[in-house]
C-alpha cells in the first residue's frame, strides 16, 4: 500500500534529471559528473570566503563551522537514506528539539547527565518509530505523518520545558567537560567535535549506502517499490528501521545542541528540517528515490557551512543568507535538468521543419 | 457479490445521505462539537466576539488553503505561500508608509506580487520540469531572503497604515468580519469552479493519473501552470489582508505557514498525492485547526500543550481519514458498477 510513495509531490511529468543514456554507467557518470561539479562549487565558495573575509582561513572559523553546521549535517545522513528510499522526514527538527527538551527536563529534575542523554536517545528512537510505523506499517504518506509528528513532538518540548531554559536559574550547569565541545577543539586539531562526529558518521553511513546489500535494496526501494518487493526486500521493514535511525540521529544531535550551547529551549532547531530537506537535495539526492549518494550530500554540507560562515563574517543578515541556499537548491534541479531541456526544444524543432 | 446498485429512484434521499457521507458534513460537525465541548466550560466562547476571532484566525490559512488545494490536485505542492504571504505584506505596507498609494491600489500591487510569483513557479516546474517540492522549498528561501533584503530592521507598524485599509483587519459586515467575508466568497467562487468547470476537472485528472491525463489530451503543463499562479495570487492577497489584519509586519510575517496550510488541507480531506479532495474542506479543514487551538485556550488548558494536542489531531486526522477511504474502497469494489464520483 505505500509503493506510490515515490511519487510524492512529483510534478506530473517525471523527472528526467542527470539521465544519461546507458542504465547503469549513465547514471553513475551523472552522480560523478554532480559531486564534481560541487567539489568545484565549494572550491569557488572557500576562495571567496578568503577574498572577502581576512578572518575566513583561520583555525577558529574552521572551528566554528563544525559547530554550526554538525548538527543539522547529522540530520542530513539519515534523511539520505530516507529520501533514497522515495520517503521523506519532516519530523528532524522537532525529534531534536524533543530530545534536548528532555535532557534539558531531567536534568531540571536532578538526573545526571548521561541517564538524561540515555533517555533522550530512547525518546528519539520512540519518536522515529511512531513515524516508521505510521508510514511503513499502517500505510500513511510520510510527508502527511511528519507534518503531524513535526507538530507533536515540537509541541511536547514544549510540554516538558514549557518558557522554562535549562539550566534555570538555581539549577546546576551542565557539567564542563561535555559543554567544552562548544568551545574546544578535538585535541591535536581545530575541528569540532559535532563536525568530528558528523564525519565519523558520514563514512558509516556512506558504507551502509554505497557497499552493503542493505544500502543497495535502498536504491532499488527508490527506483521500483513494487519490483523490490517482488525480488524479496523487505520494504516496509527496511523503511520503518530507517525512520528509527532517523529518530536517534536527531536526538543525538539534540544531545550536541544542548551540550554545545550549555542551555537548551524547546525552540531549540525550530524550522531546521527544511534546511536538512534542502542540504540533502542540494546533494544531488533525488526527491524520487532511487539516486545519490553520501559524498554528495557531506560536499553540500561543507558548501552551505563554509558559505555561511563567508556571508557572516562579511555581516550579511542571516535572513539574507537565506537567497543563497534558495538559489544553491535552484540550480542544484534546474541545472542538471537544463540538458533535458536542450534536448526537449530540438526535438520540437526537428518536428517543426519538415523533412528531417 | 451484493450487488446494491443504488438507483435514481429516492433522488433527494439518496443525495441528503452523499451530503453526510461527505468530508465537508464531517468536519463542520467536528467543529460544531469541539465549539459545544468548549461552550460548556466557558460561555464566552460562543459570544460574538470569540466567534469573530475565530473566523478572522482562520481567515489567511484557509485562504492560502484554497491555492494549495489546488496545486495539491494536480500531485504538486506549494511551500512558498508563507514567504510570498511575507513579501506582499510588506511590499504593501512600504508603498503605503513611504508613497501613501491609495487603499485599492494597496490590494492590487498585493495580488500582482503573489501572481508573479506563483507564475515562476509554474513556469518552472511545468518548463523546466523540476519537482514542485523542490522549487517551492527553493523559492521559499529566496523570497524570504528578499523580503529580509528589503525589511532590513524597518518593520511596518500601525501609524504608516491608513486607517481606511486596516478597517478591512477589523469591521464586520452583519457581525461577520470582513475577512471572513473576503475568504467565503474565494472559497465559494473557486470551490464552483472547482466542480463544475471542465479545466478544472482536468486538474483532479491530472492529479490522478498524470501519464493518462497527458494521452487523454489534457494540457497539463498549462493546467499546473494555472494552479500555481491561482495559489501565488491568493498567497499575495493573503498577505494583503495580513497586514489589514495586524497593521505590523516584519520580516518573519508568514514564516512557517506552509506547513499550516498542508496541514489545514490534509485534515480537510485534500489528497497529499493529489486526485481528490475540495476547497470547501480545505478551508473547513484550516477553521478547525483555529478552532481546537482557541478552544484550548479558552478551556484555559496551558498553552503549552497547544501545539502537542494539534499534532495529535492531525495524525488522527490522516490515520481516519486512511481508515474511510479503505472503508470506501471496498465497498466501491463490493458494490460493482455503481458510480460515485467524490
Amino acid at each position: 500500500m505505500t509503493s506510490d510513495l515515490a511519487s510524492v509531490s512529483t510534478s506530473p511529468v517525471s523527472n528526467g534529471a542527470a539521465g544519461g543514456p546507458g542504465p547503469r554507467s549513465g547514471r553513475w557518470r551523472a552522480a560523478l559528473r554532480w559531486e564534481a561539479a560541487l567539489v568545484l562549487v565549494l572550491v569557488a565558495v572557500v576562495l571567496f570566503g578568503a577574498a572577502e573575509s581576512s578572518t575566513f582561513l583561520t583555525p577558529t572559523t574552521f572551528f566554528y563551522l563544525g559547530t554550526d553546521i554538525g548538527y543539522i549535517a547529522i540530520m542530513a545522513l539519515p534523511m539520505t537514506l530516507i529520501v533514497m528510499t522515495g520517503e521523506i522526514d519532516l519530523s528532524v527538527a522537532s525529534a531534536l528539539g524533543l530530545s534536548g527538551a528532555m535532557v534539558g527536563y531531567l536534568w531540571h529534575h536532578g538526573w545526571g547527565i548521561w541517564p538524561a542523554v540515555l533517555v533522550a536517545l530512547a525518546v528519539g528512537a520512540l519518536g522515529g518509530a511512531i513515524n516508521g510505523v505510521l508510514v511503513a506499517k499502517v500505510g500513511l504518506p510520510s510527508i502527511a505523518v511528519t507534518i503531524g509528528t513535526l507538530t507533536l513532538y515540537r509541541g511536547l518540548a514544549e510540554v516538558l520545558l514549557g518558557s522554562m531554559t535549562v539550566p534555570a536559574i538555581g539549577d546546576r550547569p551542565f557539567p564542563t567537560s561535555l559543554t567544552n565541545i562548544g568551545v574546544v577543539p578535538v585535541p591535536g586539531t581545530h575541528m569540532s567535535y559535532s563536525l568530528l562526529f558528523f564525519l565519523i558518521l558520514a563514512v558509516v553511513f556512506g558504507v551502509l549506502l554505497h557497499a552493503t546489500p542493505l544500502g543497495r535494496s535502498l536504491v532499488a526501494i527508490g527506483l521500483q517499490p513494487e519490483a523490490a518487493r517482488f525480488v524479496g526486500i523487505r520494504v516496509n521493514r527496511i523503511k520503518l528501521v530507517l525512520y528509527i535511525v532517523s529518530g536517534v540521529m536527531c536526538a543525538f544531535a539534540g544531545i550536541l545542541l544542548t551540550l554545545q550551547n550549555a542551555s537548551v529551549s524547546y525552540d531549540a532547531g525550530s524550522g531546521l528540517e527544511l534546511n536538512v530537506v534542502a542540504i540533502v537535495l542540494f546533494g544531488g539526492v533525488s526527491i524520487f528515490g532511487g539516486r545519490g549518494s553520501i559524498l554528495g550530500v557531506v560536499l553540500s554540507v561543507a558548501i552551505v557551512g563554509a558559505l555561511e560562515m563567508a556571508l557572516t563574517q562579511m555581516n550579511v543578515d542571516p535572513n539574507v543568507q537565506n537567497i543563497v541556499t534558495g538559489v544553491l537548491l535552484l540550480l542544484s534541479v534546474i541545472i542538471p535538468n537544463g540538458g533535458e531541456l536542450v534536448r526537449r526544444v530540438r526535438a520540437r524543432m526537428r518536428r517543426l521543419t519538415p523533412g528531417s | 457479490m451484493s450487488a446494491h446498485i443504488e438507483t435514481g429512484s429516492e433522488p433527494w434521499l439518496s443525495r441528503a445521505g452523499a451530503l453526510l457521507r461527505a468530508r465537508e458534513a464531517g468536519l463542520f460537525l467536528l467543529i460544531l462539537i469541539v465549539v459545544a465541548v468548549t461552550a460548556v466550560h466557558n460561555h464566552d466562547f460562543v459570544g460574538s466576539q470569540s466567534v469573530q476571532q475565530l473566523l478572522s484566525g482562520a481567515a489567511l490559512i484557509a485562504l492560502l488553503g484554497v491555492g494549495e488545494t489546488l496545486v495539491m490536485v494536480t500531485r504538486n505542492v506549494d511551500l512558498s505561500v508563507g514567504s510570498v504571504l511575507g513579501l506582499s505584506a510588506y511590499v504593501v505596507g512600504d508603498l503605503f508608509r513611504d508613497h501613501h498609494i491609495p487603499v485599492w491600489s494597496g490590494f492590487v500591487i498585493g495580488i500582482a506580487i503573489g501572481a508573479a510569483a506563483g507564475a515562476l513557479n509554474g513556469f518552472i516546474v511545468t518548463v523546466l520540469r523540476v519537482p514542485s517540492l523542490v522549487i517551492t522549498l527553493a523559492m521559499l528561501y529566496v523570497i524570504r531572503g528578499i523580503d529580509s533584503l528589503m525589511v532590513n530592521g524597518n518593520t511596518i507598524d500601525p501609524s504608516s497604515i491608513p486607517s481606511a485599509f486596516t478597517q478591512v483587519g477589523y469591521r464586520t459586515i452583519l457581525g461577520v468580519p470582513w475577512l471572513a467575508v473576503i475568504v467565503a466568497v474565494v472559497v465559494a467562487v473557486v470551490g464552483y469552479t472547482m466542480r463544475s468547470f471542465r479545466s478544472s476537472r482536468e486538474l483532479y485528472a491530472i492529479g490522478s493519473n498524470p501519464d493518462a491525463a497527458v494521452l487523454a489530451g489534457v494540457p497539463v503543463g498549462k493546467r499546473v501552470f494555472t494552479s500555481f499562479v491561482i495559489s501565488g495570487t491568493l498567497a499575495g492577497l493573503a498577505g494583503t489582508l495580513f497586514l489589514a489584519l495586524h497593521a505590523q509586519v516584519d520580516n518573519s510575517a508568514g514564516s512557517g505557514y506552509e506547513l499550516t496550510v498542508i496541514a489545514a488541507t490534509v485534515v480537510g480531506g485534500v489528497a497529499i498525492f493529489g486526485g481528490s479532495g475540495t476547497v470547501v474542506g480545505a478551508a473547513l479543514g484550516a477553521l478547525l485547526l483555529n478552532t481546537i487551538n482557541q478552544a484550548l485556550v479558552a478551556s484555559r488548558i496551558s498553552a503549552f500543550w497547544n501545539e502537542a494536542i494539534a499534532g495529535a489531531l492531525l495524525l488522527a486526522a490522516i490515520g481516519i481519514d486512511r481508515w474511510l477511504s479503505l472503508r470506501m474502497a471496498r465497498s466501491l469494489t463490493s458494490a460493482q458498477g455503481a458510480h460515485r464520483d467524490v
